[in-house]
């Protein structure tokens, strides 16, 4: 679990809210700008991210024992 | 055979006795004798009366139109049924012919049972879906969605399928950023279903996977059965994580299809729906710079557009109204101000003419009582004797008087 680190997931639903925020046009124009400066640095490291991105499997193995 | 071995035992009884048997003695000679003689023996028949008992063994009757024999099978055996018997099934059982002491009747211990002919599994099937209906697995409303960005997917399959490697490909070109547990499993023949419920368990066990695939790729009836049993399908419904259910080929539907929150056509087509398109993200993201970009300038125009709005609004007009009123005002205070001055300094001034005149008048008064006189001609004082005209009018001023002359 990564608490302080912020996922891709994470990153790219906040994406989804900094355009809505910016979209709806009810922010002041400092805040708009802050926004629009996260919203532009999370969409280059989520770019970043999945275009780097390599599959990961992990092999689970069931407790077969229990098997009668 | 054994009888003969045994006979002359059973003989001295016959003697001792005068043939009377106990009824266990009797019975047990049947039971011997019938187990002996028969062996291991298979039947077909319709299943009647089936009885799950709470200690997982089965009871129930095989019987066709004119007969009818008891049927036992121990839980250990009936472990590996891979359906659910239900009355009216027809069935080929494979047993020992036995019997029951405490009862005096014969039975079946059934060891192994099949349903006989492909039509019978279908009829399986069709009776499990509408009992599992009925219960409400398949229920709409209680489907989970399935999330639309997973961080994990599980998969329950077999590790060395085709379709476990369909399924890594897709995740790999969709979204290669997931994480893929999987819990390899045996996905036919004997033990299959419980093998996929325990791994299902397992994988739901954990509470961090994002959703689970069930899948395995195509095949005859016998061998996607293991979906379509009750155990998967309990399981599946029972498992707090959403799964996604991809099982042989499109025209295939297994019960676990049904119980399942999402069914996919295929394995490929299961990694499918539980993956984004990479493409379509990077797409979106592409896309927001020039949006965001667009929307911020727009932002930034609407606000000089406010600004202006304001510049030349009425409430900054006013500001200038007022600014004006009081230079005004100032300017009248400065005036009074001034022209009050002005007004006490001329007040000032004629006051000191008066008394300036005063005292000069003064000065000639005090000459004027010693005996001198003034000559005046035109209203000036004439001082010198050469600036006298005869032909003038004179005024000799006196202390007392002032008098006219010709």
């Amino acid at each position: 679990m990564s608490t302080k680190k912020k996922t891709f997931e994470d990153s790219l639903m906040r994406l989804k809210e900094i355009s809505d925020l910016l979209e709806e046009n009810e922010v002041g124009l400092d805040e708009s700008i802050k926004l629009y400066e996260e919203g532009v640095k999370l969409a280059k490291e989520c770019y970043k991210t999945l275009s780097e991105a390599q599959l990961k499997i992990k092999e689970l193995k069931a407790d077969l024992e229990n098997d009668i | 055979m054994i009888w003969k071995f045994r006979k002359k035992k059973i003989m001295d009884l016959f003697k001792k006795e005068e043939n009377i048997f106990s009824v266990t003695q009797i019975t047990n000679s049947v039971k011997r004798l019938l187990e002996n003689s028969f062996g291991n023996v298979k039947v077909v028949g319709e299943i009647s009366n089936f009885k799950p008992h709470f200690s997982g063994h089965w009871y129930f009757t095989l019987k066709d139109a004119s007969a009818q024999i008891s049927c036992t099978m121990w839980k250990s055996a009936n472990a590996r049924v891979r359906f659910t018997p239900e009355d009216g099934m027809k069935i080929v059982v494979s047993g020992n012919l036995s019997v029951y002491p405490p009862r005096g009747t014969y039975q079946i211990d059934v060891h192994s049972m099949q349903a006989d002919g492909v039509g019978e599994l279908q009829a399986a099937f069709e009776r499990l879906k509408a009992r599992l209906a009925d219960e409400g697995l398949f229920n709409q409303e209680l489907k989970k969605s399935i999330p639309t960005l997973p961080k994990k997917i599980g998969i329950v399959t077999a590790i060395d399928s085709a379709a476990f490697k369909d399924m890594v490909s897709v995740a790999q070109r969709r979204y290669p950023l997931v994480e893929l547990f999987v819990a390899s499993s045996r996905v036919q023949g004997e033990g299959a279903a419980e093998n996929i419920a325990k791994n299902i368990k397992l994988l739901d066990s954990r509470g961090d996977l994002d959703v689970i695939i069930i899948g395995r790729g195509g095949g005859s009836l016998e061998d996607l059965w293991a979906f379509n049993e009750e155990i998967v399908a309990r399981t599946i419904f029972e498992a707090k994580t959403p799964i996604i259910s991809g099982v042989g080929h499109e025209i295939d539907f297994t019960i676990a299809d049904f119980v399942a929150d999402l069914r996919a056509p295929t394995p490929t087509a299961s990694m499918e729906l539980a993956t984004p398109n990479k493409d379509d993200i990077l797409n979106y993201l592409e896309n927001y710079f020039e949006e965001s970009t667009s929307i911020i300038n727009s932002i930034i125009s609407s606000f000089k557009d406010k600004i202006s709005d304001l510049i030349i609004s009425y409430g900054f007009k006013s500001h200038n109204h007022i600014l004006n009123n009081n230079i005004q005002n100032l300017d009248n205070y400065l005036f009074r101000i001034e022209n009050g001055l002005n007004n006490k300094i001329q007040k000032k001034m004629n006051e000191l003419e008066i008394k300036s005149n005063i005292i000069n008048s003064f000065n000639i008064d005090n000459i004027l009582k010693r005996g001198f006189s003034l000559v005046k001609q035109d209203n000036a004082v004439i001082s010198r004797g050469e600036n006298f005209d005869f032909d003038k009018k004179t005024k000799i001023k006196f202390y007392d008087k002032e008098i006219e002359i010709k």
